[in-house]
């Protein structure tokens, strides 16, 4: 076997729950390496996808590999070796911290068994706590503790479901130094996130959206693909103003962002036209920005969930 | 399908872990079979005795006393009212405050004397078949001796003549009719069954509910060592719970062991795996924790009604029979009173032993199978 330069490569995957197209002929590459942001609403499809990665799920359609093992005939492989780290925190918490990591241990059939859990232990900052039960453990430690446990037997892939979900931005960022630290030694990463500032830490991110890619690539390309232009307003009343822009067909977002009003459109010149008449407005003060990623990220949101009514609507 | 001893025996330890952490669950585990064992042993009865009785005596001869006495005297009878109308007699029975009322007529000594043959009444709140049976056995017997010792001299004739033939009945294997004795072995499959499939059920949907299916999903351990790891415990727990309920049979109700405890042990393992294997396969079906035990509830009801455990399974209709055949109690409960009260061999046995073999392999395949598609 060639050595796959994908670590997922993975085409047309589809799955169905009864009569709900939770993945719609979805694919994903991403090379050995790199950091991939997964990013996407609330029922997008990104944690059937990810368990249709790691052979967790059979897809209904499609195929692919995961480290170059077929996802539908070399599950075993695949789960021998990556780390899946669910979004819920799913070790044992009545089981204390070392038991835990040394179930894992023995079921990966990990030699030094003792040695590699004391260093885990010890990286972890543990050590000290290793009898205390799981389930005894902070938001952040758990988090801390499940990552410990899913790369303990050193996966070439990592999968993870909104890692950081619940945890504080001082742990987040301790995890995000450590999944880049993994990646430069090769690790392999697909992360899912709702965070923005997470999403700009990857060398990639991959939008889903109703079991659909929307778009792909570095954050700078899904900015500059998006084709949106931004102007920021600052003033008093935000909120009634927004309220007014929200109706206008030029304008495709309003966002709030503290005391200033993003607003985002397609078409420049229209949106310049349609915002004209509050430039001179006396309580407001406007300019134009880049937009910034989170204002892409509200716009496809918006767009999708266009797209779906319209769908519902037809059919 | 792959299998290793090394990740078996990972799940295995997890889960020893877990039971012992879990001390509501191991308080259960000993608390069931004692509680049971003692409730079941000493209270049920299919032969009760003492029970409560009213007479009703329009005649105060010396015969009428006698038929009284002799009635008391069978065990069955306490006789608590003596009333006098059968209006009264009727009411008692009516609120249940008595199983039996006797009316002994008027002149009824003379009558017999007389040879006008008069009738005794026994009216029997038969509501419950059991309890009125194995009383008017006995008092119809008890009238039958009485009146032959009663009549003598010149009133000899009324006597009734010997049979031509009579019939032996011989008790075996549990001469004195105790019903402990045939409650007791048949308690260890139901307890085996309530405790077993429930907690192996439970064992597994906690899993799912707390989301850790999942990672053991992700993990490379094969459903066949996920299910071995998980019930062995319960399989040794099943065997602890057997050991206690043996060595009380023998202390505390005097339960003959008459057979091998070799070849129980054996039978007890295909029970117990069998147990496991079906509360693996509630586990697969059931969402959570509350609808495995309802699931498990489905099962007990059967176990204990159509097993022979209750009531006699030669006694039940044929598609009854059938039914009950498919339920592992019913032959765990065969091979157990077989063995224990009449020291059955391996040959004895066999019978229900295959069958048990057959179940426990079919539910593991069924078992291991929904596990495959748990996430799916």
């Amino acid at each position: 076997m060639s050595a796959p330069s994908y670590a997922i490569d993975v085409r047309n995957l589809t799955k169905r729950f009864g009569d709900k197209l939770v993945v719609d002929h979805f694919d994903v590459k991403v090379p050995k390496g790199k950091i991939y942001g997964f990013l996407g609403p609330n029922g997008s499809g990104k944690t059937t996808t990810l368990r249709m990665i790691c052979g967790l799920l059979t897809p209904d359609e499609g195929e692919g590999e995961a480290l170059g093992y077929n996802i539908r005939t070399q599950a075993l492989e695949i789960k021998k070796r990556i780390g899946y780290m669910t979004q819920k925190f799913s070790f044992w918490e009545d089981l204390s911290i070392r038991e835990n990591l040394e179930f894992v241990a023995t079921i990966y059939g990990l030699d030094h068994k003792k040695k590699r859990v004391d260093e885990a232990l010890i990286k972890l900052n543990l050590d000290t706590r290793q009898n205390q039960l799981a389930g005894a453990l902070s938001g952040g430690w758990k988090q801390r503790l499940a990552l410990a446990a899913c790369i303990l037997h050193e996966p070439k892939l990592l999968l993870l479901d909104e890692p950081t979900a619940g945890v504080d931005p001082k742990a987040r960022r301790e995890f995000w130094d450590e999944i880049h630290k993994l990646a430069a030694n090769g690790l392999t990463v697909l992360v899912s996130t709702h965070y923005m500032d997470e999403a700009e830490r990857c060398h990639a991110i991959i939008y889903m959206s109703y079991g659909k890619l929307v778009t792909q690539g570095s954050v700078q390309d899904v900015i500059k693909g998006a084709g949106l232009y931004t102007w920021v307003v600052q003033g008093d009343r935000l909120m009634d103003l927004a309220a007014v822009l929200q109706k206008i067909a030029a304008v495709k977002t309003v966002a709030p962002f503290g005391d200033s009003l993003h607003v985002s459109g397609t078409d420049p010149d229209s949106l310049k036209a349609a915002l004209s008449p509050y430039f001179e407005h006396p309580g407001y003060k406007w300019h134009q920005e880049n937009p910034s990623f989170e204002d892409v990220f509200i716009r496809y949101m918006a767009d999708a969930e266009d797209n779906f009514q319209h769908k519902g609507e037809g059919g | 399908m792959f299998f290793s001893f090394r990740r078996t025996g990972a799940v295995l330890v997890k889960e020893f872990i877990q039971l012992r952490r879990d001390t509501v669950t191991l308080r259960m585990i000993i608390m069931i079979p004692i509680v049971q064992l003692l409730l079941f042993g000493y209270a049920l009865n299919t032969d009760p005795k003492h029970l409560p009785t009213a007479v009703i005596s329009y005649d105060n001869g010396a015969m009428a006393r006698a038929v009284v006495a002799g009635l008391k005297n069978t065990q069955y009878f306490s006789i608590d009212y003596e009333v006098h109308s059968d209006k009264e007699g009727r009411a008692l029975l009516q609120r249940g405050d008595v199983l039996f009322v006797l009316s002994i007529p008027a002149n009824f000594e003379r009558d017999i004397v007389r040879g006008a043959h008069p009738d005794i009444l026994i009216e029997a709140d038969a509501s419950d078949p059991v309890a009125a049976v194995g009383a008017l056995n006995a008092a119809n017997g008890m009238m039958q001796r009485l009146l032959n010792e009663e009549l003598s001299g010149p009133l000899a004739k009324l006597k009734q003549s010997p049979p031509a033939f009579n019939v032996m009945a011989h008790r075996l294997y549990n001469p004195e009719g105790f019903t402990r004795y045939n409650i007791v072995p048949g308690l260890i499959a139901i307890i085996l069954t309530m405790t077993g499939i429930m907690m192996t059920a439970l064992a597994m949907t906690r899993e799912r509910e707390r989301g850790t299916m999942e990672n053991l999903l992700a993990m490379p351990v094969s459903p066949l060592e996920v299910m071995v790891g998980k019930i062995t415990p319960y399989i040794l727990i099943g065997f602890f719970q057997s050991a206690l309920i043996i060595i009380a049979a023998k202390l505390m109700f005097g339960v003959p062991i008459v057979g091998s405890l070799w070849l129980l042990f054996a039978a007890l393992t295909v029970f117990i795996t069998c147990n496991m294997a079906l509360g693996f396969t509630i586990s697969a079906a059931a969402k959570n924790q509350t609808q495995a035990l309802q699931l498990s509830i489905m099962i007990l009801l059967p176990s204990i009604l159509l097993s022979g455990f209750m009531f006699p399974f030669l006694g039940m209709p044929t598609w009854a029979q059938y039914l009950g055949n498919i339920i592992p109690a019913t032959h765990f409960i065969a091979i157990s009173r077989g063995i224990l009260l009449k020291g059955s061999a391996f040959s004895d046995i066999w019978p229900h032993l295959w069958p048990l073999l057959v179940f426990m392999v079919a539910i593991t395949i069924v078992a291991i199978l929904r596990y495959r598609r748990t996430l799916d």
